[in-house]
């Protein structure tokens, strides 16, 4: 047996948990395909972040990037050299007010020029919610086309982190995914953050760009350095199965695919994995043609259970694929508690959750 | 090129004579209680303000900072007529440890954690002077609100070293049951509210809280809200301003200047000025003050309570430096240059600005110093071996909290980790909790 399949099986890589610091997954890379680009080279999916808004600002003049904490290079890193480039009138400082950063986004896209608003956690979107909400996914539609504000791009870290707990650690996308209007994105590494934050940026509707903060360091591939996107609404197939098909996004995605392996050695059920990238408006045709192969679902997401976006897919596929699923459309996901501090390890979908939910959905 | 908007001519409300408003600079005024622009005759005496005669905007205020001067040796503000030279000095001295202690506590957590021991750590440095004057300066029931930076405030409240060991560690003798990130401290007991993440949602809660207390028979309860230069310009503190001012309520707004919101400077942080400068704006009383003087620290606050217990709210602006990183997250060195650190450190200390009053007086010595920090250093090391050994609690306390009893649903998904657990525990830090209470 395999050096790796080993320390799984004996729990040994399961119990780095509970050293400070070790995530609950290993990132898992991809190879971008060619159309992206030839030339590549190693990035983070920090600076991954950093490039796109770099080929941003380079290619539209009107492109300017605002926030808490930006002009310095931002509390992660993202948007560091970006102001000694472009200049202090286009990346600067905001005063600390979230409901200020996305109604002047708002404003800025209104009249015509390209917004990128970072909120800098996203458990502090909310002072936001009303500009967001009320306003941005709604103007198109109040003023009967006249007024718009898709310029606007607000990006915000998201998801687990190791310690984040109630305040640093939240996947709040649900939130968003309610309101019609507003796209919502969450990249699973370096080479989708680029081409999908680049896509958000030049979309004509306003989007919420989410960026796993536990992947801005720890996942680094080979990224292509031009410029390219990758398309919104597009679901991706990591790993291709026929038995089961586990959808997720963001950090997830490398949870699900650690499961997915686990789930071939030792029970020799072939998993599809497939990343949403998308949350809305999602990727539905992509999911259900899966489905109808494997006949078997499970959505894996950090945030509660409860009217969590995997709510939304589990209602749309057992409408659509009813007769083609053989059990129940599971949901791994965290609990519905606010999320806790030193109890993460028991409220994640790890591994195991995941694993464990493979198991009863193929033993069903 | 336009001439300003002026107003040339009146017509006084009260006579209904014509006037060249410019070429009569000064001859029309506005009476004070109804409003109306009457001339000169016409006017009430003592009742009016004079009108421009063009539009003007005011100018901004620029109320000065006022300039460091060197302490020179005063004693606390009296706090009732009984108050000894006796209990000036252990007040003072107990004042002094305060500091120190918080100083001496914050160096260990803040290495605790650079060595992976705990998670997070924010330390207080160079605000020690702002917390425990404040804090000393209020009444043990009076409610306290902080944002995350005011640890002195809660070690002058008796809140035990141990305790804050215990939720830096997360483990089963937190007060919180380790559910959140280090220095989210909070106690019933000291009145001092849990502490959350979000920035200035403490500021309106803290008004409610106020009204509330006003509300009671003989209420003898101020509220003390803190925040800081960057928390001011988040949405709440507007409307927790505005709130206090209309509803009369007892509260003191204390702001924690320090200079700095992570990397962004007071700079970008507001046209205006400061924070002091809005207050009146709102109708709040309003003070600034050095907030590395433990005396204006102090007997501001003092001020500020008898006030705000009758229901006149007031701001108080403490003006400071923030000595460390914002927190183990940051870096400052990427923002600021250690000159300017130095200066602040070296030159404006409040822990040893306070120090030279009381050698002066003779309360305190470098012998005494010296046993003071070697007793501190091995209380907070005592505390901080102990409470890395206790045990985590269980983790069915996951559960507990969400809503006051434990719903249906909620019960099932904690029975669903017990099953996942029972078949899969090996993968998780299960010896890390106990089993039980």
């Amino acid at each position: 047996m395999a050096l790796r399949n080993i320390a799984l099986l004996c729990g040994r890589t399961r119990g780095v948990l509970a050293t400070r610091g070790a995530a609950h997954f290993n990132f898992q890379p991809t190879e971008a395909p060619k159309e992206y680009g030839e030339e590549r080279t190693k990035m983070n999916l920090c600076q991954a972040v950093n490039n796109a808004m770099d080929i941003a600002m380079a290619t539209d003049p009107s492109a300017i990037l605002f926030g808490e904490d930006v002009a310095f290079g931002g509390v992660f890193r993202c948007s560091l050299g970006l102001k000694d480039k472009y200049g202090s009138d286009r990346v600067f400082n905001t005063p600390l007010c979230e409901q200020g950063i996305a109604g002047f986004g708002i404003g800025v896209a209104v009249a015509g020029s390209t917004a990128i608003a970072e909120i800098q956690f996203g458990d502090y979107i909310f002072p936001a919610y009303d500009q967001l909400v009320n306003e941005a996914a709604k103007y198109r539609y109040r003023s009967g086309g006249l007024f718009e504000c898709g310029k606007l791009t607000v990006r915000a870290t998201w998801g687990a982190v190791g310690h984040g707990a109630l305040y640093h650690s939240q996947s709040p996308e649900a939130n968003f995914t309610h309101t019609p209007g507003i796209k919502v994105v969450v990249p699973r590494g370096p080479t989708q953050a680029k081409g999908l934050l680049l896509s958000c940026i030049r979309d004509d509707n306003p989007a919420i760009f989410f960026e796993p903060k536990i992947l801005y360091r720890l996942a680094a591939e080979e990224v292509p350095t031009g410029d390219f996107m990758i398309p919104l609404s597009k679901a991706e197939t990591v790993r291709s199965g026929k038995d089961v098909t586990i959808v997720s996004w963001g950090t997830q995605v490398h949870v699900s695919l650690e499961a997915a392996q686990l789930a071939q050695e030792k029970l020799g059920v072939s998993v599809e994995v497939i990343d949403l990238q998308t949350i809305q408006p999602w990727d539905e045709e992509h999911i259900v043609q899966s489905v109808k192969k494997t006949g078997r679902l499970i959505v894996s997401h950090e945030a509660p259970k409860t009217s969590g976006f995997g709510a939304e897919i589990a209602a749309a596929i057992q409408e659509r694929c009813f007769l083609h699923l053989e059990s129940p459309v599971a949901r791994s996901c965290g609990w519905d508690t606010p999320f806790p501090h030193v109890y993460e390890p028991f409220y994640l979908p790890t591994v195991w959750r995941v694993f464990d939910s493979i198991k009863k959905t193929v033993n069903f | 090129m336009s001439a300003p908007f002026s107003i040339q001519c009146f017509t006084c409300a009260k006579c209904k004579r014509l006037f060249n408003a410019s070429a009569e600079q000064n001859a029309m005024v506005i009476n004070n209680s109804t409003g109306a622009v009457v001339c000169q005759g016409c006017a009430e005496p003592g009742n009016t303000s004079s009108l421009a005669p063009y539009l003007q905007m005011i100018q901004e205020a620029t109320m000065a900072i006022p300039k460091h001067v060197p302490v020179k040796p005063r004693d606390l503000e009296a706090q009732t007529s009984q108050t000894t030279r006796q209990n000036q000095q252990e007040k003072s001295i107990r004042i002094y440890e305060t500091m120190t202690q918080l100083n001496i506590m914050d160096r260990i957590l803040y290495d605790a954690q650079r060595q992976g021991r705990i998670a997070f750590y924010m330390t207080n440095s160079g605000e020690e002077g702002n917390h425990v004057g404040s804090a000393a300066a209020l009444e043990d029931q009076d409610l306290i609100y902080g944002q995350y930076r005011e640890v002195g405030v809660l070690m002058w409240r008796g809140f035990p070293v141990d305790q804050f060991m215990h939720q830096c560690y997360g483990n089963s003798k937190d007060l919180g049951k380790g559910k959140q990130m280090p220095i989210h401290y909070g106690s019933q007991e000291h009145n001092f509210v849990m502490i959350s993440s979000p920035l200035s949602t403490q500021m309106p809660q803290a008004v409610g809280s106020a009204y509330a207390f006003k509300r009671q028979p003989n209420n003898s309860r101020v509220v003390c809200v803190y925040f800081g230069d960057g928390g001011a310009s988040e949405g709440d503190a507007h409307a927790a301003f505005n709130f206090a001012a209309t509803l009369d309520c007892p509260i003191i707004f204390f702001c924690r200047n320090n200079g700095y919101a992570i990397s962004t400077p007071t700079t970008e942080q507001y046209g205006g000025d400061g924070i002091a400068g809005q207050g009146p704006g709102y109708g709040l009383h309003t003070i600034r003050v050095d907030g590395n003087d433990l005396f204006a620290v102090y007997n501001a606050t003092r001020r500020a309570r008898k006030l705000a217990l009758s229901n006149k709210p007031v701001l108080i602006e403490a003006m400071t430096y923030r000595l460390g990183h914002h927190s183990t997250s940051d870096d400052s060195t990427t923002y600021r240059s250690a000159d300017e650190v130095q200066k602040w450190g070296s030159g404006d200390h409040p822990i040893e600005r306070f120090k030279a009053y009381l050698m002066e007086k003779g309360w305190w010595t470098e012998q005494r110093e010296q046993e003071w920090a070697l007793q501190v250093r091995e209380r907070v090391l005592t505390a901080f071996a102990a409470s890395e050994k206790i045990q985590r609690a269980p983790y069915h306390e996951m559960f507990e909290g969400v809503y006051d009893k434990l719903p249906a649903p909620l019960r099932r998904q904690r029975q669903e980790l017990d099953d996942h657990l029972a078949e899969f525990g090996t993968h998780y830090p299960l010896d890390r909790h106990l089993k039980k209470y």
